[in-house]
């Protein structure tokens, strides 16, 4: 017998006792998916947490949108970016006469040359109000995972008609893009660690500095 | 040269887990360490802390307990339906899914598929189900490296030793045992630590950052676990903080991902429910810093080779029993832990397993068997004090679940016809029939009436000594009420 088998076998006679075969009506489930969390303002809420979880937030209205991440990301250092393909075309011209040097990933960049680059500026999928959390579904204007991951500082652009109340809306609102077989990644904050006496560190491997910027 | 000395990763302390003493003993030991005690204390009453807060600002937590219980309950009841439902999206996400029905077929399947890529190293995101097999010893002994790292998998591993909390692993070191041991451990694996390095936390992450990176950007093969995987979906979950888990699940080519049966949940929608109930229980945090989710092979992005082993090693043991299912809710948050007295007095290391504290004490002799003495043992390391299933996010009993086991421990223990079971038998004849009842009353009667001048029965034979020994049965009245009620107040009922 295959391992599969045996162990379908085992959780059948495992559960001799469960006589209703349909797991709904076997186990109703008393909650309400979807609902939004109250909270009186949304926006100011998210850059609250945010910036709780030691992130940097910037907010602008659209026209001041792309000089204003060249103008974070020099004063973060940021002498080199790597800038997905669906980012759009203002930012980069911005960053670009902000002297600042731009890199594609089409054809991808090696991970040690992502390695030697200092930043990445993406967009967003969702932002969660509650919990200060960034959701990125890797779309065209977020770039492949490893681009949000390897350089050290991330500057994300997230919109203001992306921004929720609290995770059951996100989930909701995510759930079209995990269907398509997007990955996500939950950012809240720059990498930390509590794993030295559990006092927090802010930084080990992902990037240490968090930018953000809320559009509108 | 000898076989120790080809080890390519440190060796940890000798011995095993099952060859462990009973957990009084341990804990005995563990208990006259007081740089351990100090750790702890300072470590579980940091996390209380912040947990109670966070958990203070969700006012419907109550409910999304309820809701989390529900979730896993439908799930477990129906396991085999979603077990073959994961399996089917995973295979159409692009991922190939092994099954494995215990810890040494689990390892051989990993260690086959590592081998099949012709490496001689894998990094590790931390994942309680390969700590559970003891993968990093079977890819040792197959001569493949298997590098930790998480922080505190990485100071246990460079420690020699091993973890003693689900969560952080390391509790039990303080910042200059870290300190010690990245000076001494770093130089032999990769990039040393600087040796002008301090002991303030920030600059020893550092110090692992620089070391690790160099294995994370060489990295052909990864191995992770996964929180959750979802049914629906075949996306896989990992909730994580230092972004060593993305590091992993995003730059190799390969990934294997070991994942206990328990872990499915039905729908992508649950997961609004538990990435609620995790954080908050766990680290205390509103959320974790880093949390990814990938279904399959995703083109262009991240591994093209993705594997998912579905390990038993026990589990359906476990799910027989209703009384201890309950305990395969478990998402490995550690809120138990960090609030229990005997935890916080004995560390991990007392309980024998990766899995330590009150979960451990419930998961352990129902993974394993009570077949040793450090399971027979388990279930009575607790006080029964209830805080457990206060901070249980998915409302586990465990304080219930321990008190079944130990009925479970002593009858295995005694493997003879039990008294309990044998007078309840002979009660329930008794009981079942008036008839039965009064014959069982003028045989008490009788003997009263036999010993007259005796107050109490004193040790009866077996079966009845197990009750007798340590209790004095009182003497039968020579007259039952029902017989007395009759002669006296017969008439007056009738």
């Amino acid at each position: 017998m295959s391992a599969r088998e045996e162990i379908l076998g085992r959780v059948r006679s495992a559960l001799v006792d469960v006589s209703v075969s349909d797991p709904v009506a076997d186990v109703p489930i008393d909650w309400e998916y979807g609902r939004p969390t109250a909270m009186p303002e949304v926006l100011a809420r998210f850059v609250e947490m945010c910036e709780d979880y030691k992130a940097t937030v910037a907010r602008c209205d659209e026209g001041s949108l792309a000089s204003r991440v060249a103008e974070l990301l020099g004063s973060a250092g940021v002498r080199s970016v790597v800038l997905p393909s669906g980012v759009e075309q203002p930012w980069r011209q911005a960053i670009e006469s902000a002297g600042i040097t731009v890199h594609g990933d089409e054809p991808p960049l090696s991970r040690a040359e992502l390695d030697a680059i200092d930043g990445v500026v993406t967009a967003a999928a969702v932002g969660i109000a509650e919990t200060g959390t960034i959701v990125l579904d890797h779309a065209p204007d977020q770039g492949r995972r490893a681009l949000t991951l390897v350089p050290d500082t991330h500057l994300v652009v997230v919109r203001s008609d992306q921004v929720v109340s609290d995770v059951p809306e996100a989930v909701a609102r995510l759930a079209g893009a995990v269907t398509d077989g997007a990955p996500l990644t939950w950012i809240s904050g720059p990498s930390a660690t509590s794993d030295i006496e559990l006092s927090r560190v802010e930084g080990v491997h992902g990037p240490r500095n968090l930018l953000v910027v809320l559009v509108g | 040269m000898t076989a120790q000395a080809q080890r390519r990763t440190p060796a940890p302390p000798p011995g095993t887990y099952l060859g462990m003493p009973k957990f009084q003993k341990n804990a005995k030991e563990q208990l006259a360490n007081e740089q351990l005690r100090k750790n702890l204390r300072h470590a579980t009453g940091t996390i209380r802390a912040k947990r109670a807060a966070r958990v203070e600002e969700v006012p419907e937590w109550e409910e999304l307990r309820l809701a989390g219980e529900a979730i896993k309950n439908r799930t477990l009841r129906h396991l085999d339906t979603y077990l073959v439902q994961l399996e089917d999206s995973l295979q159409k996400a692009g991922a190939k899914v092994h099954w494995a029905r215990d810890a040494a077929e689990a390892n051989r399947i990993v260690v086959g598929l590592v081998q099949a890529k012709g490496v001689d190293e894998v990094v590790k995101v931390k994942s309680m189900a390969t700590q559970e097999i003891e993968l990093n010893e079977a890819l040792e002994e197959a001569g493949i490296a298997a590098w930790e790292t998480d922080l505190a998998e990485l100071i246990v591993q460079l420690g020699h030793d091993r973890p003693s909390h689900i969560l952080v692993p390391a509790i039990h070191r303080n910042r200059s045992e870290v300190r010690e041991i990245f000076l001494r451990e770093m130089k032999q694996y990769g990039t040393p630590a600087p040796e002008d390095i301090t002991d303030d936390p920030a600059e020893l992450a550092g110090a692992a950052r620089r070391h690790l990176r160099e294995k994370f950007l060489r990295a052909k093969v990864a191995i992770s676990g996964a929180n959750f995987a979802i049914a629906e979906t075949g996306t896989l979950v990992v909730v994580e903080s230092e972004g060593n888990g993305r590091m992993c699940l995003t730059l190799p080519d390969t990934l294997i991902s070991v994942v206990g049966i328990e872990k499915v949940l039905p729908t992508f929608a649950d997961l609004e429910v538990f990435m609620r109930l995790l954080p908050r229980s766990s680290t205390g945090e509103r959320m974790n810093p880093y949390t990814s989710m990938w279904t399959g092979v995703t083109p262009g992005d991240g591994p093209q080779d993705v594997h998912v082993v579905l390990v038993d090693n026990g589990r359906t043991n476990a799910l027989a029993d209703p009384q201890g299912r309950p305990a395969l809710r478990c998402i490995r948050c550690s809120a138990c832990l960090n609030i229990c007295p005997v935890y916080e007095r004995v560390g991990g290391h007392a309980y024998g397993s990766v899995y330590p504290g009150p979960i451990g004490a419930v998961l352990n002799p129902q993974l394993r068997g009570i077949g040793h003495e450090i399971d027979q043992s388990l279930p009575y390391a607790s006080s029964l004090c209830g805080a457990c299933f206060e901070v249980c996010p998915v409302r586990i009993p465990i304080p219930d679940i321990l008190v079944h086991l130990r009925k479970e421990v002593a009858d295995h223990k005694r493997g003879k016809p039990k008294l309990e079971p044998t007078a309840m038998a002979a009660a329930g004849w008794v009981l079942a029939d008036h008839k039965h009842f009064e014959l069982a009353e003028r045989v008490a009667g009788l003997a009263a009436r036999a010993l007259p001048n005796t107050t109490f029965l004193g040790p009866l034979p077996w079966p009845a000594s197990a009750w007798t020994r340590a209790r004095d049965l009182p003497m039968p009245p020579p007259e039952s009420f029902r017989k007395w009620w009759r002669t006296n107040r017969g008439e007056e009922q009738q």
